[in-house]
C-alpha cells in the first residue's frame, strides 16, 4: 500500500517528528511504499542541518536523511512555512540574498501541491502533529 | 466505510478524546498513542467514558508509548488491545480512512 505522511510539528517538541520515523520503518519493514512524506508548519525545522542534539541524544534530521538515502524517500518541505522559520536551500539562499542555506541531504523544497498530490496518489495519508 | 481515528494527546491536557468520542461514527476504531496513551489508564476520570464507548469503537493502544511514560500494560483498560508500530501500520491499512485529532 501506498502512503503519505505529514509532520507537523518540529524535532523536539513532542513526538511527532519521533512517532511518523517510527511509523514509516515499520510500514517500510512491512513492504509498503513510503509516497512522499511532506513536512509542514513547525515540522519543516526537521529540515535544517544546523542542529546540534546533545551525542547521546536521537538526532532526527540525521535519521530522516539517512531514512531517505536508503530508501529513496521523497521528504519535502513546504516553501512557505520553511522561508519563515530561515530553511533554505541553495536555491532560495540565492532567490533572497541570503548568505547561508541549511537544507538537510535527503530533503527537497517545494510547495503545497506536494500535499495535494500525496493525498491523491497514496492510499492513506496519515497525519503527525501537536 | 471504517474510519481509524489516532489521539495523540492525554484527556487531562485537550479534549481531543473527547471531541473523537463525541463525533466518531460508530464502528470506527481509535488508537492512542503519544501522550494519548494516557487516556488507556484504568482508574481515571475518563476510564468510565471509553468503557461506555467500546459498544461503538474498537480501542487500540501504542505499547511502546505506553513504556516510554513508564506505565504498564497491566494499568491498562479491559478490551483495550496494545499493538507495536507494526500493529499500527496495520490498523491504517485495514481501515478506509486514517483521521489524526491533534
Amino acid at each position: 500500500m501506498k502512503f503519505g505522511i505529514v509532520i507537523n510539528e518540529g524535532p523536539y517538541t513532542h513526538q511527532a517528528s519521533d512517532s511518523a520515523l517510527q511509523f514509516v520503518k515499520a510500514a517500510l519493514h512491512k513492504g509498503h511504499e513510503i509516497f512522499r512524506v511532506f513536512f509542514y508548519h513547525d515540522g519543516v525545522n526537521n529540515g535544517t542541518s544546523l542542529g546540534v542534539p546533545p551525542q547521546d541524544d536521537r538526532n532526527l534530521t540525521l535519521e530522516w536523511s539517512g531514512l531517505a538515502e536508503k530508501h529513496d524517500l521523497d521528504l519535502v518541505v513546504c516553501v512557505a512555512a520553511a522561508q519563515r522559520r530561515g530553511i533554505l536551500d541553495e536555491d532560495e539562499m540565492g532567490r533572497h540574498g541570503k548568505s547561508a542555506n541549511n537544507l538537510a541531504p535527503g530533503f527537497r523544497i517545494s510547495g503545497l501541491g506536494q500535499l495535494i498530490e500525496a493525498g491523491i496518489q497514496a492510499d492513506r495519508l496519515v497525519t503527525f502533529g501537536d | 466505510m471504517a474510519t481509524l481515528h489516532t489521539v495523540n494527546k492525554s484527556p487531562f491536557e485537550r479534549n481531543a478524546l473527547e471531541s473523537c468520542l463525541r463525533l466518531a461514527k460508530a464502528g470506527s476504531s481509535v488508537l492512542l498513542f503519544e501522550d494519548g496513551v494516557i487516556g488507556a489508564m484504568r482508574d481515571t476520570r475518563f476510564s468510565e467514558k471509553i468503557t461506555q464507548a467500546m459498544g461503538d469503537f474498537s480501542f487500540y493502544v501504542l505499547g511502546p508509548d505506553i513504556k516510554a511514560r513508564g506505565l504498564n500494560d497491566d494499568k491498562i483498560i479491559d478490551g483495550i488491545q496494545v499493538v507495536d508500530y507494526n500493529g499500527f501500520v496495520d490498523l491504517t491499512t485495514e481501515h478506509d480512512t486514517v483521521q489524526s485529532w491533534l
